[in-house]
């Protein structure tokens, strides 16, 4: 039955190139930890990927409770983490999540670069890369600001201070930012859940998708 | 298998006239044990996969992910800290010659030149060696962002009281959900003379000490009240001896484990969110019960 589906499907829109493309191909014997102990450091990319993926699940879950305004921001992230069943979990692995996709970026960036896996013809994946780096570097700043406490007032205070800085354009960044060239208030924090939640998330999702477009492109970077 | 031009499809559709198979590529430059993806690799990865999300759990489950007071705007002396993976930028704005007239220096070109040789690393790195050994420069200049990263990081780190922190700007659940006697006379001195420091859950706020569960004695806390203690200045209560002595006996008596002045129960006490400072006190979260709503909203 599920097999005749397939066929009428395929039929008509040509659907097994689609995943047959992800799934015929050989692994090579440098990238296997299998075969060889020392080529766990290719895992820290796959790696990446995953907490990514439990960072959006556990972020769509959490848009459910949360309150993107200043009177109920904090309120909703008490009332999940004290109330709601399992919200200390799901917030728990947003909250660790965000550290680990930054270590597991970390570990991966060095692993290419110290391979060299960068060099011709993949340079155009690791700008790919550095960029996706950058984008997640974003999304720990503008999460950072959601729960409302004490902490993230006052760090996003001083980032977008600094980011105030730049010459000629600091201010309008910051406006842009935090909706005001002085106060970081009720404006802000909607922003930044916009940010946070459409604005990167977009960034992201493209910028992953060209990554793995070029690595099933070019393959693997040989053995060293 | 054609690609682009040339490729012929049926009719105007775009189903390819010719039907290859997609065959697996032959992976001869690296000769060795390939595996295929699918499904063999595939199930050893899920392996890493499920041993490493156990892991993750387990530290979920063990470190509940932290929420401190509610944000305060006015509260003056909260010292910030940036989340781990930005201190590095954190710290190195401390120094004299990347902060204060300096900061462009500091914040904008400094680590954009480090970012920026970062993004383009291919491009200023184009030699087709690979191996760190012979390319020399790239590799030592990495290795000293990656270095100069974690130092500042630590001395970040250890700069920063993290016990202190989560002491004094953590959400004290017990003084939040605990109840308080808001009827008597000794919660009207409180409010009248505390409150806007100490909080109105007796939760204290920033560098203000919490008042629940205090071990001093009544005479102790008559005496603080009128003289300060360590940077509370002389002369915050006004009134009464006999309101301070309410004042001493209701402190003494809050969060002590009930039965200070009796009327503990008739009050529906703090709610959890009026713990959370000045701004909280009006329009309530609809989660929330609404018997704690009335007690808030006296305030």
């Amino acid at each position: 039955m599920l097999q005749r589906l397939y066929d009428w499907v395929d039929e008509r829109v040509d659907i097994t190139p689609l995943w047959r493309d992800i799934a015929d191909h050989e692994v090579p014997e440098h990238v296997n930890p299998a075969h060889h102990f020392s080529a766990f450091v290719y895992c820290f990319g796959g790696l990446t990927f995953f907490v990514t993926v439990i960072q959006i699940l556990s972020g769509m879950f959490l848009t459910m409770y949360y309150v993107p305004d200043i009177e109920n921001a904090w309120k909703s992230v008490y009332y999940l983490q004290r109330e709601v069943a399992y919200g200390q979990i799901v917030r728990g692995m947003h909250h660790w999540g965000a550290s680990l996709v930054i270590v597991m970026l970390f570990l991966h960036t060095l692993r290419v670069f110290f391979q060299g896996a960068y060099k011709k013809p993949r340079e155009l994946n690791w700008v790919i890369g550095v960029l996706l780096f950058f984008v997640m570097l974003g999304l720990g700043f503008t999460g950072y600001l959601l729960p409302w406490d004490n902490k993230a007032y006052f760090a996003t205070q001083v980032g977008l201070e600094i980011a105030a800085a730049t010459p000629l354009i600091g201010d309008e960044i910051r406006t842009l930012l935090a909706g005001d060239p002085s106060i970081v208030g009720a404006q802000t924090l909607t922003r930044f859940f916009a940010i946070h939640v459409f604005f990167l998330p977009a960034a992201l999702f493209g910028l992953m998708a060209f990554h793995f477009i070029l690595i099933r492109k070019q393959g693997i970077s040989g053995p060293l | 298998m054609h690609r682009g031009k040339g490729m012929k499809f049926v009719g105007d559709s775009r189903v390819t006239a010719e039907q290859k198979a997609n065959l697996p590529k032959d992976y001869s430059e690296y000769p060795g044990r390939t595996e295929a993806f699918w499904p063999n690799f595939l199930l050893k990865e899920w392996l890493v996969g499920s041993v490493f999300l156990i892991g993750f759990l387990i530290l979920t489950a063990a470190h509940p992910s932290p929420l401190e007071q509610q944000a305060d705007p006015t509260n003056a002396g909260y010292i910030p800290l940036p989340d781990w993976y930005f201190l590095f930028l954190y710290q190195f704005l401390k120094y004299q010659f990347a902060g204060g007239d300096y900061i462009v220096l500091g914040a904008i070109v400094m680590p954009g030149l480090a970012f920026g040789a970062l993004l383009l690393a291919p491009f200023l790195d184009p030699g087709p060696e690979r191996r760190p050994t012979k390319r020399p420069i790239a590799v030592s200049l990495m290795m000293l962002g990656v270095i100069a990263t974690f130092w500042l990081t630590y001395e970040s780190v250890s700069e920063a009281d993290y016990e202190m922190r989560s002491e004094e700007y953590g959400v004290n659940i017990e003084a939040v959900e605990s109840e308080i006697d808001k009827s008597g006379p000794g919660w009207a001195a409180y409010e009248a003379n505390c409150l806007s420091c100490h909080g109105d859950a007796l939760q204290g706020q920033g560098n203000y000490p919490a008042l629940m569960d205090t071990e001093r004695s009544i005479e102790e806390i008559k005496d603080i009240a009128v003289n300060g203690v360590g940077s509370m200045p002389a002369g915050i209560f006004n009134g009464s001896d006999e309101e301070l002595q309410q004042l001493a006996e209701f402190i003494k008596n809050a969060g002590s484990g009930g039965g200070s002045e009796g009327g503990e129960s008739s009050e529906g006490g703090s709610s959890e969110e009026s713990s959370s400072e000045g701004e909280s006190s009006e329009g309530e979260s609809s989660e929330e019960g609404s018997s704690e709503e009335g007690s808030s909203s006296e305030e």
